[in-house]
């Protein structure tokens, strides 16, 4: 059966023909959002360490962090905490062996997406 | 390994379109991938069209008339045409099934037809499923027992019996593991959804009787705990079955017996 003159065999195509499910999109957001905390944080430990440095280093790096570059950073940061944190409990709710049949975990999933995003307006309106 | 990109000798390339049917008025076009051993080209995606008055209502119905009226080197695996057999999973519309029972109806506009995602192709939509045999025969599918054989038969109450509904079902099409971001990525010592089905069929089998050994070897970085809840093995499913949640009991199971 192996024929030499055949060609390589090709990998039929994965993600680009896949089509999108809120169960993938919420599962790889998480990963994404984890990631990305760990930049927001050390941006958040070198506000701290100018802090604590000095009233002009604390200036310098206080005003990149309050520009509104650093305003979208920061915003974005507490979304991705608050969809970490939901995402979190989903886990722990998945690992008790509960919410995995289809319907539950479509709504687990919509709610993480749609709760992190109603829990960032509402962090912004109250601080 | 995530490798985001198809390799060099997999990008796919626009194909033939076939003529249409004469005299048709309710057409319907399909896109279907097409990669041939022989002729050293890329895959390339083929468009025929189909008159749906005089075509069955499911997915396969389509794929037979192709080839039977339009283009027979279309080369696809089929045979009960009834969802029990298995060999006809393929990716319809971007979700996995099994084209013998899926209508025609549940896609919308063009239908586009691949193989199985992520797997080698042997020819146009049949994808090379040794690898994916040979990891449901290494996690031990049958009975291991170590007491005395019963003079007739393994008896089982039927509570016990009710345990493997949901399970017993699966006809090992690959739809689901195939649908697995993280079988893409690590099918080389991820088990995937359809093997670990098939372990915890085994492994809440009353009469078993080797649970600690199948525990023990599920008990690994690769073969069980890739599984990261993604949730496309039961979405996909054609025969409407629940990997995703098997293998959450086997994870239960590890953690119940460490503690």
């Amino acid at each position: 059966m192996a024929d030499p003159k055949q060609s390589a065999r090709p990998l039929s195509p994965h993600l680009t023909v896949y089509r999108w499910q809120i169960t993938a999109i919420s599962s790889i957001l998480t990963r994404i959002t984890g990631n990305a905390l760990l930049a927001s944080f050390v941006l958040g430990v070198w506000w701290l360490f100018a802090a604590a440095s000095g009233p002009e280093y604390f200036d310098f790096v206080n005003g990149i962090l309050t520009c509104w570059v650093g305003d979208i950073i920061m915003t974005l940061s507490v979304l991705g905490i608050w969809y970490h944190f939901l995402a979190g409990l989903r886990h722990l709710y998945y690992d008790a062996g509960k919410g995995l049949d289809i319907p539950t975990a479509e709504k687990l999933g919509w709610a993480c997406v749609i709760g992190s995003v109603v829990l960032t307006i509402l962090t912004i309106v109250i601080v | 390994m995530v490798e985001l990109v198809l390799p060099k000798n997999s990008k796919i390339k626009v194909g033939k379109t076939w003529p249409k049917p004469e005299g048709a008025t309710n057409v319907r076009k399909f896109q279907i991938y097409r990669w041939n051993p022989d002729d050293g080209k890329n895959p390339q995606i083929d468009t025929y069209f189909v008159d749906m008055d005089t075509c069955g209502p499911m997915i396969l119905d389509a794929l037979i008339k192709i080839k039977n009226e339009i283009d027979p080197t279309l080369t696809f695996r089929r045979s009960c045409r009834e969802g029990i057999c298995g060999s006809c999973a393929m990716n319809v519309g971007g979700v996995n099934t099994l084209a013998c029972i899926y209508g025609m109806d549940e896609v919308k506009g063009d239908v586009k037809i691949y193989p199985l995602p992520h797997m080698e192709v042997v020819k146009d939509l049949i994808p090379d499923l040794t690898h994916f045999y040979a990891q449901h025969a290494s996690i031990m599918p049958w009975l291991e027992t170590k007491t005395n054989r019963p003079a007739k038969e393994w008896k089982q109450s039927i509570e016990d019996r009710k345990k493997l509904d949901g399970l017993y079902e699966c006809v090992m099409c690959a739809s689901c593991s195939t649908s697995c971001p993280s079988y893409w990525w690590n099918s080389d010592k991820y088990l995937g959804p359809a093997a670990l089905l098939h372990a915890y069929r085994w492994i809440i089998d009353s009469r078993d009787e080797a649970t600690g050994e199948r525990l023990d070897d599920l008990e690994d970085p690769f073969k069980l705990y890739r599984c990261h809840t993604i949730m496309n093995c039961a979405k996909t499913c054609p025969k409407g079955l629940n990997p995703a949640e098997a293998i959450s009991h086997i994870k239960k199971m590890m953690v119940e017996r460490a503690v």
